[in-house]
């Protein structure tokens, strides 16, 4: 529950708000960023949620906009904080993008939003597909005044009636996205699997799908061999439309599916992985002269796969320039933006590998000021038709009441993760940092 | 002209136009410049004045007019009250239009008036939508029963309003249960929150869960959406279960949720499970629901930063009830490069949390990886947590204390401060164990500028003076500066000299009397100077005596499984997902109900403690007592924070929990003003130590006869402190 939303720019001035209730009032809207201030004056964190007189503010950011939403009650916070990312999801999937100009030149649509999507302060439909149907910039453009559309309430709140395609189709996407921590000395301290399948449905009517997994769970609990291997799944989440009930029960993931696109399902291991791209790098540094790399690439994973469009972002002192770069493949560049040079290879075949070397200088005249960051280095990658923990879709059964037949098909891919970094060693030889008292 | 109309518009300006356009003859014209009046009002700017003209719009076909329109009159209503009557028409026309959004959106905007007038005649056209045949219509005037029961509770009450939402707890659409039930529930809250303690709330208002409503919550769980299935699972947290298979059942028809892909119905799912599984006697069945709550915990450390971190704050709750529930999990956490501040400082303490025997190893390298990144606060509190390890991992001590002296070794300034701090601590819960590293911290003498760690050096050196041979030269520099010290500073260095001279009478003679005559007579700080003219006399009558209260054995410290006492992590974990999880304090001491509050706070944890244990309840009453006198002279409406702070601080300090970093202040004032000028957060950084006097040598910094300023809690775990301090008072 909360009182009143209101989405602000980085100086804390309101763009737009709603309040839902009487109880706070509009103008500790204005309070939100002294506070923020005030809290990071005192050396302490800015955290989403905090309170101050009696009211607590809950935000989110956005680039450069804060969500915000206030509360004088023990609300739900984490109902709160992931509303306003929903907020945020469907005012992107509506304007593209959400910032200052589109929230400007959109604010009749956004109350709309505002009005549909919360009612007292209580989070009400939040699908944008639905929302779509019946709140749009066109609106009085139709001939017919709109209608709630039946999703709203249904009990299928996530399908209208009536779809009809003349090829009845879905295509199922496996990506498991690859996250991992990879300590100086080179041991792997972390890494996990993040999958996730994605549909996209193509389908008429109301169907009944049914999606079959080499499930290590399902398999013993239905006492069947499998042949070949089976992956356990630490957390599975669902979309909504899945009935968790009857995945609770017998791990059976049925569902009548959204139209479009979706994602039906994600689920995390934290198998250990071995690194599938590894990089090193060693630094030499020169102070006041230069600083040059030498990075290694190498691809762990079998020879039949192919990484494409690898990225490796190595990080070099801010003061950086002058860069020289030799790669035996691919094509380097500096993105000073970022501290980084970036070795880009179109495609790294597998147990491939590859050297490449750079080369800066620094200037004579140290900055006092600079502290030695000590980035990651972090790497981009996909590889097609394979999937790391070994999942496989054994079947997708589809079954409407019409009787049509429907075509399945079925993509594997896997890719790095949010966090796919190799910590660099602290340079040999060089200063030890020093703060400025 | 203006000589005689003083309160008639203006015929000029931006409204003056925007009138003329709303009373155009033309429909694209009028919609025009209502968006315009909006935006006016969106950025701000008073269009109040418009009142008449936009609603001379209302009547219209055009959908997108009608929701323009409707929300001006939300956001004017209350200025105008006299003309929103004019609006009462259209409004109950449009409750019975054959659209069901324009009958939604009608009912809907009239609850959000909130004008008196237009209130009595919302209730007939109310009545009828409650009753419409469209789901979309009933789950909004679902709510706008309780928007009626905010403003005029006997209204609501006296048109049966609050029966009709318990029957559409039964109707055939899980969005509208799932409303309805929103709305009893919002109605409790308000109900119980209007109650003062004399006059109960209103029972035809209250939100009364049985057996026979549990079933179809149930049922509703299943099928409604995901910000609805939160609404019910909070009811279902509210539910008190017959029997333990009633707690059984609801146990497991609710764990299916954590499978869901919102993080917040799995949160609600977890407390729903966390309360009902009190009721679960079957070993089996807890160990089965506590497997099962792990792999969902730890996939929401993988979404957006904010959610983490509220995920965190309540895993943080939820560990320090059962520890074992993410046991084998510690990895998940550990900090990424990009993770915001509050998600490290917050993945630091649980990791802390989850430290073992078997994985301190992999610990301490991450945490000495953090010690070296550009974030100050963060490598002090990477720190600090190694500290924590050490004091809490008996075995691993000795590692921790090698990564110290690592660390120590890089000499970057605020590193080895901090890494100062922490063996001290070490050494409070080690006596006589690392003696060795004592010279590497003596030579970082000069590295060292903040008064903590200056403190905790001095301390070091007065409670191994013996033992250093130089003490007294070391010594001697710190009283050479004493008037430019720190008080912090100054106090620990006037116990570390008198500590030195107990131990070596004849080297220190000098030393000893040059501190003693500098406090008393050049020290403006009264708690320095009380506390040299007790050393003083003590060493001038009793040398005897001054041995056993200067040198007395402190107890060790230890770090505490839990930041709030056991009956309020048991409310908490009552309340998992909600803010007070989040701030981990209870409700009351944050949403501003002042005494009543307080009090009713104290009432509860009573009765939850009756739960707990009977001997945790008679600290609770200590505690209770406690906040009630701070609270007393705290009664001015604007210090609500300030009431606050105070009551968590006096529950924390009399059930001993502070953090083996607590020792940060040696000025009890300090600690009462910190609490009371934190508006955030820092509830566990904030927490004063119990520790605190004997921290520093002596174990009474500020007895309570001399005290010139509020003494922190008595220290119950000091009794063997106690018996000296008898004798001191009776010195005097």
């Amino acid at each position: 529950m909360t009182s009143l939303i209101a989405i602000l720019d980085l100086k804390g001035k309101p763009l737009i708000q709603r309040s839902y209730r009487d109880d706070v009032s509009a103008s500790h809207i204005e309070r939100f960023l002294p506070l923020i201030l005030e809290i990071e004056e005192e050396g302490q964190q800015v955290t989403p949620c905090f309170t101050s007189q009696g009211v607590n503010f809950m935000h989110i950011r956005h680039s450069n906009l804060y969500l915000l939403a206030l509360s004088k009650r023990n609300t739900n916070a984490a109902e709160i904080i992931l509303f306003l990312h929903r907020l945020s999801s469907v005012l992107i999937e509506y304007f593209k993008e959400l910032e200052e100009e589109s929230i400007r030149d959109n604010f009749v649509i956004i109350y709309e939003l505002f009005d549909e999507m919360m009612d007292f302060g209580y989070p009400q439909t939040t699908e944008s597909k639905i929302l779509q149907e019946y709140i749009t910039q066109e609106s009085y453009k139709l001939e017919v005044q709109v209608r709630p559309p039946p999703a709203v309430t249904n009990a299928v709140s996530w399908r209208s009636e009536g779809i009809r395609y003349r090829k009845n189709e879905v295509f199922l996407d496996v990506i498991e996205s690859v996250n991992m921590l990879v300590n100086a000395n080179g041991s792997v301290i972390r890494s996990e699997i993040l999958g996730s399948v994605k549909m996209k449905c193509y389908l008429s009517g109301m169907p009944e799908l049914r999606l079959g997994l080499n499930d290590k769970v399902m398999f013993e609990n239905t006492g069947r061999t499998s042949r070949g291997k089976s992956i356990e799944m630490e957390d599975v989440k669902f979309h909504q439309c899945v009935r968790l009930s009857r995945f609770e029960n017998d791990r059976t993931i049925s569902f009548i599916p959204p139209d479009g696109e979706f994602e039906l399902m994600s689920y995390r291991l934290s198998t250990p992985v071995k690194p599938l791209i590894w990089v090193e790098a060693s630094v030499e540094s020169h102070k006041g002269s230069r600083i040059e790399y030498t990075v290694k690439v190498k691809a762990h994973f079998k020879r039949r796969s192919t990484a494409n469009n690898v990225e490796i972002y190595v990080p070099v002192p801010d003061d950086a320039d002058g860069p020289k770069f030799r790669a035996s493949t691919g094509s380097v560049h500096y993105a000073p933006d970022k501290s980084a040079f970036v070795w880009k290879i179109k495609q790294l075949g597998g147990s491939r590998e590859f050297l490449m070397r750079a080369h800066f200088g620094l200037p004579s005249v140290e900055n006092p000021e600079t502290v030695e960051k000590r980035a990651p280095i972090t790497v981009k990658f996909e590889i097609p038709y394979f999937t790391v923990s070994g999942i496989q879709v054994r079947y997708l059964k589809i079954v409407e009441k019409s009787g049509y037949q429907a075509l399945p098909w079925v993509r594997y891919i896997t890719q790095h993760g949010d966090d796919y970094s190799l910590r660099t060693a602290l340079e040999k030889g060089s200063a030890p940092i020093v703060q400025p008292a | 002209m203006s000589g005689w109309a003083g309160r008639a518009p203006p015929k000029k300006g931006e409204n003056y136009e925007l009138r003329a356009d709303l009373n155009s003859e033309y429909r694209d014209k009028r919609k025009d410049a209502i968006k315009r009046v909006i935006a006016n009002m969106t950025v701000g700017k008073d269009v109040s004045g418009l009142f008449p003209d936009v609603l001379k719009n209302m009547q219209t076909e055009d959908l997108e007019q009608k929701k323009l329109v409707y929300l001006y009159l939300m956001n004017y209503a209350k200025t105008q009250p006299e003309l929103v009557i004019l609006a009462v028409n259209t409004f109950v026309k449009d409750t019975a239009d054959s659209n069901p959004l324009v009958r939604a959106l009608a009912i809907r905007t009239m609850g959000c008036l909130r004008a008196e007038k237009i209130i009595n005649y919302l209730c007939d056209p109310l009545q009828q939508c409650l009753r419409d045949d469209n789901p979309y219509v009933r789950k909004t005037a679902a709510l706008c029963v309780a928007k009626l029961y905010d403003l005029k509770p006997e209204l609501a009450i006296d048109n049966g309003f609050i029966e009709q939402l318990q029957d559409l707890v039964s109707d055939s659409n899980p969005m509208v249960v799932a409303n309805a039930v929103v709305a009893l529930t919002d109605i409790h809250q308000t109900a119980l929150a209007a109650a003062e303690s004399e006059n109960p709330p209103d029972p035809r208002a209250t939100f009364t869960l049985d057996s026979h409503i549990l079933n179809k919550l149930l049922i509703a769980l299943n099928e409604c959406s995901e910000w609805g299935r939160v609404a019910i699972l909070s009811s279902l947290a509210r539910y008190r279960a017959v029997d333990e298979k009633e707690s059984e059942h609801i146990c497991e028809r609710v764990v299916p949720q954590f499978q869901h892909v919102n993080g917040s119905v799995v949160l609600s799912a977890i407390k729903v499970v966390m309360i009902h599984m009190r009721g679960v006697g079957r070993e089996d069945l807890v160990k089965q629901l506590v497997r099962k709550m792990a792999p969902p915990l730890v996939t929401l450390v993988s979404s957006e930063p904010e959610v983490q971190w509220v995920a965190l704050r309540n895993i943080n709750l939820l560990l320090q009830k059962r520890s074992d529930i993410l046991q084998n999990e510690m990895r998940v956490f550990f900090c990424k490069y990009n993770d915001p501040p509050y998600v490290k400082v917050e993945k630091l303490d649980i990791m802390v949390r989850l430290a073992q025997e078997k994985n301190v190893d992999t610990l301490l390298s991450e945490l000495k990886e953090y010690a070296s990144e550009v974030d100050v606060d963060f490598v002090r509190k990477s720190i600090k947590a190694i500290g924590q390890c050490a004091i809490k991992i008996d075995s691993s001590a000795e590692r921790c204390v090698n990564v110290l002296l690592e660390l120590i070794s890089t000499r970057v300034s605020y590193v080895v401060q901090e890494a100062v701090v922490v063996i001290k601590d070490i050494f409070r819960k080690y006596p006589d164990r690392y003696e060795g590293v004592i010279p590497t911290l003596c030579a970082n003498l000069e590295e060292l500028d903040e008064p903590e760690a200056k403190a905790s050096l001095i301390w070091i050196i007065g409670e191994y003076a013996d033992k250093i041979e130089n003490a007294d030269e070391l010594l001697a520099i710190f009283v050479e500066t004493f008037t430019e010290e720190a008080y912090q500073v100054q106090l620990q260095t006037l116990t570390a000299v008198v500590k030195l001279f107990l131990k070596k009478p004849d080297s220190a003679q000098g030393v000893v009397q040059r501190v003693l005559e500098t406090a008393t007579k050049d020290c403006d700080s009264p708690d320095v100077r009380d506390r040299a003219y007790i050393y003083w006399r003590l060493l001038s009558t009793d040398p005897g005596a001054a041995k056993a209260v200067v040198l007395a054995v402190r107890p060790p410290i230890s770090l505490p499984r839990t930041t709030v006492s056991p009956a309020v992590l048991e409310e908490l974990l009552g309340e998992i997902s909600s803010l007070a999880s989040v701030y981990h304090k209870p409700a009351d001491t944050f949403i501003g109900r002042g005494r009543v509050g307080a009090d009713a706070l104290q009432k509860r944890i009573h009765d939850l403690e009756d739960d707990v244990s009977r001997e945790k309840a008679l600290k609770t009453v200590v505690a209770g007592q406690k906040s009630e006198n701070l609270l007393d002279f705290d009664d001015a409406p604007a210090e609500g924070a300030g009431g606050l702070g105070v009551t968590t601080n006096s529950l924390a300090a009399t059930t001993l929990t502070t953090g083996a970093s607590a020792i940060t202040t040696s000025n009890p004032l300090d600690d009462l003003v910190e609490l009371f000028g934190s508006s955030g957060m820092g509830a566990p950084a904030a927490a004063p130590s119990f520790a605190q006097p004997a921290a520093f040598g002596s174990a009474f910094s500020a007895p309570p006869a001399l005290a010139s300023t509020p003494s922190p809690a008595p220290i119950p775990s000091a009794s063997s402190a106690q018996q000296p301090q008898d004798d001191l008072l009776g010195l005097f």
